[in-house]
């Protein structure tokens, strides 16, 4: 059967032009890996650097303008360039169409435009770095300094709205393709559960993205036209910018971790040859996240002056959001009870996920309760919270959906030795990494500085210590993936003895995906159908 | 599926009621109306969106589907603008 790789979509297109002008899903998806394996490398070498400048007191590899830079710059690509669209667009849409049996997104140009959309955002990011001095305000871009500050931030926003564009149509074209092109026979209870996932977060991308947008947009005017919309002394409010910057960030959140808990619920059952324990109630978590998600994103501002009914409201609101994550974390252990469990990389990464997420979902609360925040507000308390999460979750999720899918995608299987030396490395400096983090919090070392006390020195000493092991293995693991493609084309259409309708197809699967209309089974987790791998 | 072709007499006749609206706003922000001065600009300014969305954009002739869909993003944006109001209102 020949692949998608042999088969250019349009077929008139050829060499390089066959890549950039592909209406093919899966090419689209590979184009999203490239660029976004790129931004994260970048990124994560940024976060290495900041690290190692915090190793010591005072002044160790940079001083403290190129600090702000290195850790706005950390953000910002992070955040927009790799944990938000790393999931939704290089898995969701590989395999969101395969999943439900079709043979393309329901909107394939908007599908191309949203790639370039992301470039484009990225280069612009990029010549932000360059004009004027990079941004210094964080990835949050607070009001007033975001207004004030002589540095790039205008180019940098504008990043951010192209890249939020970006994403909200990718966002569109996922709930028009699980709305419309499902293959016929596969109700709404028989769609696995990375594609509820995606769709979830599809809808939060949709209609929480716009917020964003104009809030951005609106810095821009604030420095262009001087407005005056955060302006106290003109009759605005500082506050504002923070409600409405975090009306968008918080779900945000939501959209980079909820597609990560997706992959974990298709891995766990897999590799634990027993059906997922609970769909209905993880399906139903996955919206109630989404939904209860987008209503606590003032907890982030429990020290900003807001009124004490909203720090009450939105701190009962943020408690409310860890009962659909409870669940999730309770189905997948509960699946694995009893399960005959079969110990490969992707499981492995899979299991660190949901130890690193309960960690940081934990931490939440502490955060989430008015009392404790107030305490270790903005310290590195908050810094070892969300990366425990955005790392810990959705990157290690990320990981463990690179090594699930990948014989899928590139129809070749990779070393599982290096694979799990990768993990360990990787898991290991992440804990040494980021538990010191939490103790220099509680201690009161804020976050964001350059330069500390004595006192905060060793916690600074293990966390740098904990980066340098910790990126050696991330480098590992990306090579191992890599090496793997010098391999013949040899791994099977179902390695795993997987269930969803990807696994019934060739790897790499054909240009349309299928040749014949598949037909769902009456639930998509059912291994009597399968053997053991 | 039905094109819905409306004629240039309707979307005339609309454009002129958003032209008066748009002079009412004006007129109305030179009268001092205290607190009320933001609900009678907001009032028209959301009827001026509906005769927009209705005619210009053909929201009228649309299936539920998507009259559904449209009117969610309205709930939800009065949804996160009402949950400013915990923190702006008890200040």
């Amino acid at each position: 059967m020949t692949s998608f790789y042999h088969t250019p979509f349009p077929a008139r297109f050829r060499g390089v032009w066959a890549w950039l002008l592909t209406l093919d899903h899966k090419r689209i998806a590979l184009l999203y890996l490239g660029a976004v394996m790129f931004w994260f490398i970048i990124a994560i070498v940024l976060g290495f650097l900041v690290r190692m400048e915090l190793m010591t007191p005072g002044r160790t590899i940079m001083g403290a303008e190129t600090y702000n830079a290195a850790f706005t710059l950390h953000g910002v690509i992070m955040i927009f360039l790799f944990v938000i669209p790393a999931m939704p667009a290089i898995f969701g849409n590989f395999l969101l169409p395969i999943q439900i049996g079709t043979d393309d997104v329901f909107f394939p140009k908007l599908n191309l435009l949203s790639w370039y959309l992301y470039m484009l955002g990225g280069v612009l990011a990029i010549v932000s770095l360059f004009a004027d001095g990079p941004p210094d305000t964080g990835w949050t871009f607070y009001v007033p300094f975001s207004v004030s500050t002589q540095t790039n931030v205008g180019l940098t926003v504008t990043a951010a709205f192209t890249l939020g564009l970006s994403s909200m149509l990718t966002g569109l074209n996922f709930i028009t393709t699980v709305h419309r092109m499902r293959v016929p026979g596969m109700g709404w209870l028989q769609i696995p559960l990375f594609t509820w996932s995606l769709y979830a977060t599809a809808w939060v991308q949709l209609l929480a993205t716009p917020v964003l947008s104009i809030t951005l947009l609106l810095v821009v005017f604030e420095r262009v036209f001087g407005t005056g919309l955060f302006d106290p002394a003109r009759g605005g409010d500082p506050v504002l910018y923070q409600h409405l910057f975090w009306m968008y960030s918080h779900p945000a959140v939501y959209i980079m971790i909820l597609p990560g808990m997706g992959v974990i619920s298709e891995i766990i059952p897999v590799f634990s040859r027993k059906s997922i324990f609970g769909y209905k109630a993880i399906v139903g978590s996955s919206l109630g996240i989404a939904t209860a998600g987008s209503l606590v994103w003032a907890h982030h501002m429990f020290t900003s002056g807001m009124s004490d009914v909203a720090v009450f409201v939105f701190s009962f609101l943020t408690f409310i959001v860890a009962i659909p994550s409870a669940i999730k974390v309770f189905s997948w252990v509960s699946t694995m009870y009893k399960g005959s469990i079969l110990m490969t990389p992707p499981l492995f990464f899979a299991l660190c996920f949901i130890y690193l997420f309960s960690v940081g979902g934990l931490t939440g609360l502490v955060l989430g309760s008015a009392g404790t925040n107030i305490q270790v507000h903005d310290t590195h308390f908050v810094v070892a919270h969300f990366h425990f999460v955005m790392f810990g979750g959705t990157g290690f999720s990320f990981f463990a959906a690179l090594h699930f899918w990948w014989p899928k995608i590139f129809g070749r299987m990779y070393d599982f030795k290096r694979a799990y030396l990768s993990a360990l490395l990787i898991v290991t400096g992440f804990m040494l990494h980021y538990v010191p983090m939490f103790i220099l919090g509680l201690q009161g070392m804020p976050r964001r500085y350059h330069d500390y006390l004595e006192q905060f020195a060793p916690g600074n000493l293990f966390a740098g210590l904990g980066a340098l092991i910790m990126v050696p293995g991330l480098f590992l693991m990306v090579i191992n993936l890599m090496m793997s493609l010098k391999q013949p084309v040899d791994a099977p259409a179902d390695p795993w003895g997987g269930t969803t309708l990807e696994w019934s197809v060739p790897s790499p699967p054909p240009l349309h995906n299928f040749i014949e209309r598949p037909s769902p089974g009456e639930y998509p987790y059912d291994f009597s159908r399968v053997g053991t791998p | 599926m039905d094109p819905h072709i409306q004629s240039y007499k309707k979307l005339g006749g609309v454009l002129g009621v958003l032209l008066v609206l748009t002079a009412i706003t004006v007129g109305v922000s030179r009268l001092d109306l205290g607190s009320l001065s933001l609900w009678v600009a907001m009032v028209i300014a959301g009827m001026k969106s509906a005769l927009v969305l209705l005619f210009f954009m053909h929201l009228k002739y649309e299936s539920w589907l998507i009259r559904g869909s449209f009117l969610m993003t309205i709930g939800v944006l009065a949804l996160f603008i009402g949950f400013m109001f915990w923190d702006v209102a008890f200040r």
